[in-house]
């Protein structure tokens, strides 16, 4: 097994002290770590340990109460999705969320939102400026599309493809918005061993050639430990093990959170 | 025979466009939010009311100036709310283009109001086009008002819920309604041809009846059908309201504000009530019974699906023409072959259709298939 050995210096997000409850119920307790530009950092941790979680306080579903999140020097204790959307942080879901009633195209055009910007007046009467943006836009589409290797369900209502191909699609829609950070919540759930391949192909090759950051929760350990620079271990809401992914793998606290501890 | 027969199914189509009109409204809303809106009968009566009283005849008696005062104080409020905003987001955010902007918009409403009150302390009552555009500022108004306290806090919620929260406002703004312009029956004069027309005379011996209002109300209907269809499918906007339908979270999480969608889909469905709400109005005089259409609408969604825009329009021309076709020609077959009464078809032909529908093509002629897997 390979591990790759890469240096960062310059940090991207750091959560510093977040705790998130519902209730009663703790889902996250003072975790801190920090994602590097430019790594792919996983999030790993046995069921119900708050990776979701997790994810979802980087980007604005959840606000934790208590700690605060640094991104590109800003220090916030909450923001919204949206907000978080348009600093360039973008997401895939754990049980994807593709707008179902679309084609592939049109999915992965909604990722580019933001990108586009001619008034309602213009897109009302689909003309002028509002025309020639859609036409822009829609090429940088076709070449991610053409990334994807997904030329063939272009048209293809999201709904009825395959499971796997969804899971592309809505990497696609992600990419769409050009994302400095992009958090991947099991890309590779319920994947067969070749496309977890493909999507692995993909995930190293948006990280070298648009150098965009990843950060990923994944189940699948020899994934996981191929393929990212950092780890982040939890367990029940508590951070147990951070570093590359030979330190983790050797850490005693990890070890008993997978294997269960002899008493 | 032919002349009778198109004569009907003509009447019966322009109806159907008013069908169409008021069903379109429901289909905006239950494309953006998922959500079956039961108030937009509730708008369109509320819409056809204010254009009413603003254009100011009553029974041929012209408006007491105290309305005028009343109209001017709403739309102060409309202009305090937003100048209220566009403070809030100027001191959210620094000075920018966009605040100036907002701000000149804001100067610009200002000058409106003051101009129409004057206006209307020496004329009398509106010109109809005023009463329109003031009609339109108001029901964008409630469409803040409504995204800004109910919806807002609803997010997330199950259809249900939101379904319950549009059956209180219906009451609220029926009751509203006539407690801000009263309850009785008023006109609204657009100022149309009234006079009937005959088309085809060298075809048809006497030529084909039509009212050319209904032709008039016909056109309307027909462009704000394309211009929404086109919105809906090749625009940003459009593709960010199909995309809030679909998934809220994953909406977000591309940067679409679930709260400016809906504001923006609430607007254009007030206008679309308004439109409706003008021509019934103009056709029929605007009174309570102007809000039980949307029952009308629900056969119309049914037919045409409920996420359509081309749906709404084709379901309310089959239902308009299906129902005066039945009640001319259905309604004496039945009288002579079994002795019946006869009378009543129109009331009960839409929702047989619609029950049809149900039974052999539930998501109707255009409506979204969704292959659930299991």
């Amino acid at each position: 097994m390979t591990t790759r050995m890469r240096s960062f210096n310059e940090v991207l997000l750091s959560v510093e002290n977040i705790s998130l409850s519902f209730g009663g119920v703790k889902a996250l307790t003072d975790i801190s770590f920090d994602i590097a530009k430019g790594e792919i950092r996983a999030i790993i941790g046995p069921n119900g340990a708050g990776k979701s979680s997790m994810l979802n306080c980087i980007n604005g579903f959840y606000h934790p109460q208590q700690g605060a999140i640094t991104y590109k020097g800003v220090r916030r204790s909450q923001m919204k999705p949206h907000e978080a959307a348009e600093q360039g942080i973008a997401r895939t879901f754990q049980n994807i969320a593709l707008f179902r009633g679309m084609s592939t195209l049109d999915n992965i055009m909604t990722g580019r939102n933001l990108r586009m910007k001619t008034g309602l007046f213009w897109q009302a009467l689909h003309i002028g400026p509002a025309q020639r943006e859609e036409i822009e836009n829609r090429k940088v589409v076709e070449r991610i599309i053409d990334f994807l290797e997904i030329q063939h369900i272009r048209k293809a209502p999201v709904g009825q493809l395959p499971y796997g191909l969804q899971k592309r699609v809505e990497l696609g829609r992600a990419l769409a918005a050009e994302p400095e950070l992009l958090l991947l919540d099991e890309p590779m759930a319920g994947m067969n061993i070749e496309e977890k391949q493909d999507m692995c192909r993909f995930i190293l090759d948006v990280n070298d050639e648009f150098g965009t950051t990843i950060c990923l929760i994944e189940h699948d350990m020899g994934v996981v430990m191929d393929i990212s620079d950092r780890v982040v271990v939890l367990d029940y809401g508590r951070k147990i093990g951070d570093g590359v992914p030979d330190e983790v793998r050797s850490n005693e606290a990890v070890v008993a959170a997978y294997l269960g501890v002899s008493h | 025979m032919l002349g009778p027969f198109l004569e009907t199914l003509i009447g019966g189509l322009l109806t159907g466009v008013l069908y169409s009109l008021v069903a379109l409204g429901f289909v905006l809303i239950f494309k953006a939010s998922g959500v079956f809106n039961f108030a937009q009968g509730a708008m369109v009566l509320f819409a056809a009311l204010t254009i009413a009283r603003l254009s100011g005849e009553i029974d041929g008696k012209e408006v007491h100036l105290a309305n005028f005062v009343v109209a001017a104080a709403i739309l102060g409020v409309a202009v305090a709310f937003i100048g209220w905003y566009a403070w809030r987001e100027y001191v959210a955010r620094g000075a920018g283009p966009g605040e100036r902007r907002k701000l000149q918009m804001l100067a610009a409403a200002g000058a409106l109001v003051g101009g129409i009150a004057a206006y209307s302390y020496g004329k009398g009552a509106w010109p109809i086009w005023l009463a329109i555009a003031a009609t339109a500022a108001i029901m964008g108004l409630l469409a803040y008002a409504i995204e800004r306290l109910v919806l807002r806090h609803l997010v997330n919620q199950e259809g249900i819920i939101l379904f319950m929260a549009t059956l209180g406002i219906a009451y609220f703004l029926d009751g509203f309604g006539q407690t801000l312009w009263g309850s009785d029956i008023y006109k609204i004069n657009l100022g149309l041809p009234k006079d009937p027309l005959f088309l085809f005379e060298g075809v048809f011996p006497g030529g084909l009846l039509v009212d050319p209002g209904e032709l008039v109300a016909a056109a309307i209907a027909a462009g704000l059908v394309v211009v929404l269809a086109i919105f809906f499918q090749k625009t940003r906007v459009g593709r960010a309201l199909r995309a809030v339908a679909d998934d809220h979270a994953a909406a977000q999480s591309v940067g679409i504000p679930l709260n400016t969608i809906w504001l923006i889909v609430w607007t254009v469905s007030g206008l679309v009530a308004l439109a409706a709400g003008l021509i019934w109005g103009a056709k029929l005089g605007v009174q309570f019974s102007i809000s039980l259409i949307a029952l009308k609408a629900l056969p119309v969604l049914i037919l045409g699906g409920f996420t359509s825009v081309p749906g709404a329009i084709v379901g309310g021309l089959i239902i308009g023409a299906g129902e005066k076709l039945s009640e001319v020609f259905l309604a004496p077959i039945l009288v002579k072959q079994f002795d019946l009464a006869g009378g009543g078809i129109e009331n009960w032909f839409a929702y047989m259709l619609a029950l049809v529908f149900l039974l052999f093509r539930p998501q109707g002629l255009f409506g979204e298939r969704i292959i659930e897997r299991v």
